[in-house]
């Protein structure tokens, strides 16, 4: 059961060898991989936005859509059916080429995540030896084509929210790449596949002081990340229509929500895999496993999203860099501190440490409020 | 440790964020769990569901007949017809062959498309004759089956009872009072003829 994916994909490739040359076996071993890659990214993107309207709506005491096939299962389908067939609209004064472009682009960098993501054991489609790397390098990509399709429509919104983009995704990345620091300093690695490893038999990172910290930090910048809400500043319904994609309609726009769909849920993947210990865990199959954590991951997405207003930008910035830089920074300290001394003294001490600096460095972070003015002669 | 469990008190930073997260996930849950009164989904669905009827409820009017539609306690009067403040009721008293007022409608036609509702028809009837109903299920895809001519208007007065049983048990014992004090008035008249 645990291999039942890995021993489909060895039967399916042993048929093949029977027909084929080897080296055809070869290229179809990938083809195989990739196709697969291809569907779930999409599929899972459909059920996500099933998912997250249905949670969202009971958040709110509402059903969510159940109207469309057995409790709304095809809901996403008769989404997808009115997407196709809308008109595509492309601004009169916009750069036509840029406008079609970013679309497309957006989704290549949210699909190429998932070939470092461990599915389960043996189920990564490409161990790379730099996979935590090629994570943050490819994610961040994803500035670009917002960036591009807000530039190219011409309209000031978009623009706007173009340049809050950039700075949200910027600031972000830096407190994101930081939190991996511990994990990579104590697996000694690199590799997603040799990162779960490192957390075999209920050794998760996450059980550790740095590691809960260091998860709770990458948590929030892998939200910010893929600008869900609560930091949706991007999109901002009430302040910048529909931000950069504004000026997007049908199946230009269905990309753009399919990239940020996808993004949720790699980085969510991501995040077990480096925090949660990925496909390890007792009883079940490994990628049950994996996929249990990664969608417990996405409710807790959604919950935010059902229950937080949005940020303002300058405390989003604030946010980045006056407490979670720094709290980045302390933990990697920690860190080191553990590797020499794991058990009750590390979590003593470092629990000590990163509890006195969580309130120190709120302490100083508290906003100024000015003295209450009272008017002696308004009464 | 005390302003720790205090209500309204923020212990450390983010406290509140939590209890935000604690309200939405306590009406995720409850959600499944209870009923709509106590915290559950007040949705009602609507085409298999439908909320309950109520007496005081009131959309379209129609017209009461007691034994047969031939029969109508309609006496074509016009009060309603001159009340309706959007003027969608229209009636023709109906006439013998010699031109003599017969005390019933030959024409009685309500235009559903104009009502709004207000109920002034019930409230001004001296004969008891046009209510309101309860049947609110009439979309049609055609205009002029929304002007109700008076056979489609006329429902019997167990429909009647049917839908807004109160109502209509307080009309029919006013109508039985007002028939027993004519019947007695002319008892009386008679007794006193025969004298």
């Amino acid at each position: 059961m645990d291999q039942l994916f890995v021993n489909l994909k060895a039967w399916f490739l042993n048929l093949l060898g029977l027909f084929l040359p080897d080296w055809l076996v070869m290229l179809a071993s990938i083809v195989v991989s990739g196709v697969v890659i291809l569907c779930l990214g999409p599929f899972i993107m459909m059920y996500l936005t099933l998912l997250e309207r249905k949670v969202i709506g009971r958040i709110q005491n509402r059903y969510g859509p159940n109207r469309v096939g057995p409790w709304g299962l095809l809901q996403p389908v008769a989404d997808g059916i009115k997407m196709f067939t809308k008109e595509d609209i492309i601004p009169a004064y916009g750069d036509k080429l840029i406008h079609l472009l970013a679309p497309i682009v957006i989704v290549v960098p949210a699909l190429m995540v998932f070939l470092v993501v461990p599915f389960g054991r043996n189920m990564t489609a490409v161990d790379l030896s730099i996979g935590a790397l090629y994570f943050l390098a490819i994610s961040s990509i994803t500035t670009f084509p917002i960036f591009m399709g807000s530039w190219a429509s011409r309209n000031k919104y978009s623009m706007l929210a173009g340049m809050r983009t950039a700075a949200q995704m910027v600031s972000y990345e830096i407190p994101m790449t930081l939190a991996i620091v511990p994990v990579i300093m104590m697996s000694q690695s690199l590799s997603t596949g040799a990162i779960v490893a490192a957390q075999n038999g209920l050794k998760w990172f996450v059980f550790t002081p740095w590691g809960l910290v260091g998860f709770l930090i990458f948590f929030f910048c892998a939200i910010v990340e893929c600008n869900r809400p609560p930091f949706d500043l991007p999109e901002a319904e009430s302040e910048l229509i529909a931000g950069f994609h504004t000026e997007y309609s049908g199946m230009k726009f269905a990309f753009f929500y399919m990239a940020e769909y996808m993004n949720a849920f790699t980085l969510a993947a991501i995040a077990v895999t480096l925090f949660l210990g990925g496909w390890q865990g007792p009883l079940f199959p490994s990628w049950l496993w994996f996929f249990g954590k990664t969608f417990a991951l996405i409710f807790m997405m959604i919950w935010f999203r059902g229950t937080f207003p949005r940020f303002r930008v300058d405390q989003l910035m604030g946010f980045a860099w006056k407490f979670l830089l720094p709290m980045t920074l302390v933990n990697i300290l920690v860190t080191g501190f553990w590797h020499f001394n794991p058990g009750a003294v590390g979590w003593g001490v470092s629990g000590a440490v990163l509890v006195g600096f969580f309130f120190a460095i709120t302490a100083l972070n508290r906003p100024f409020v000015p003295e209450k003015r009272i008017y002696e002669l308004a009464e | 440790m005390k302003h720790f469990f205090k209500k309204g008190s923020v212990p450390f930073w983010g406290f509140g964020i939590l209890s935000g997260l604690g309200v939405t996930l306590k009406n995720f849950i409850d959600s499944y769990f209870k009923k709509p009164d106590s915290g559950g989904v007040t949705t009602i669905q609507y085409p298999e569901e439908k909320s309950a009827d109520f007496e005081a409820a009131r959309n379209f009017p129609f017209l009461v007949y007691d034994e047969t539609p031939e029969k109508p306690r309609c006496v074509a009067c016009g009060i309603c017809e001159r009340e309706c403040p959007v003027k969608c009721i229209h009636v023709v008293m109906a006439k013998d062959e010699a031109g003599k007022p017969l005390r019933k409608p030959a024409v009685f036609d309500i235009d559903y498309e104009l009502c709004m509702n207000c109920g002034n028809c019930e409230e001004v009837c001296p004969f008891h004759s046009i209510f309101m109903d309860h049947d609110y299920e009439i979309a049609s895809y055609d205009r002029s089956s929304l002007l109700r001519p008076m056979s489609k208007l006329l429902k019997s007065n167990d429909y009647f009872h049917k839908v807004r049983p109160v109502d209509a048990g307080k009309t029919d014992a006013v109508i039985r009072a007002a028939q027993e004090k004519k019947a007695a008035a002319t008892k009386q008249k008679d007794s006193a003829g025969g004298q």
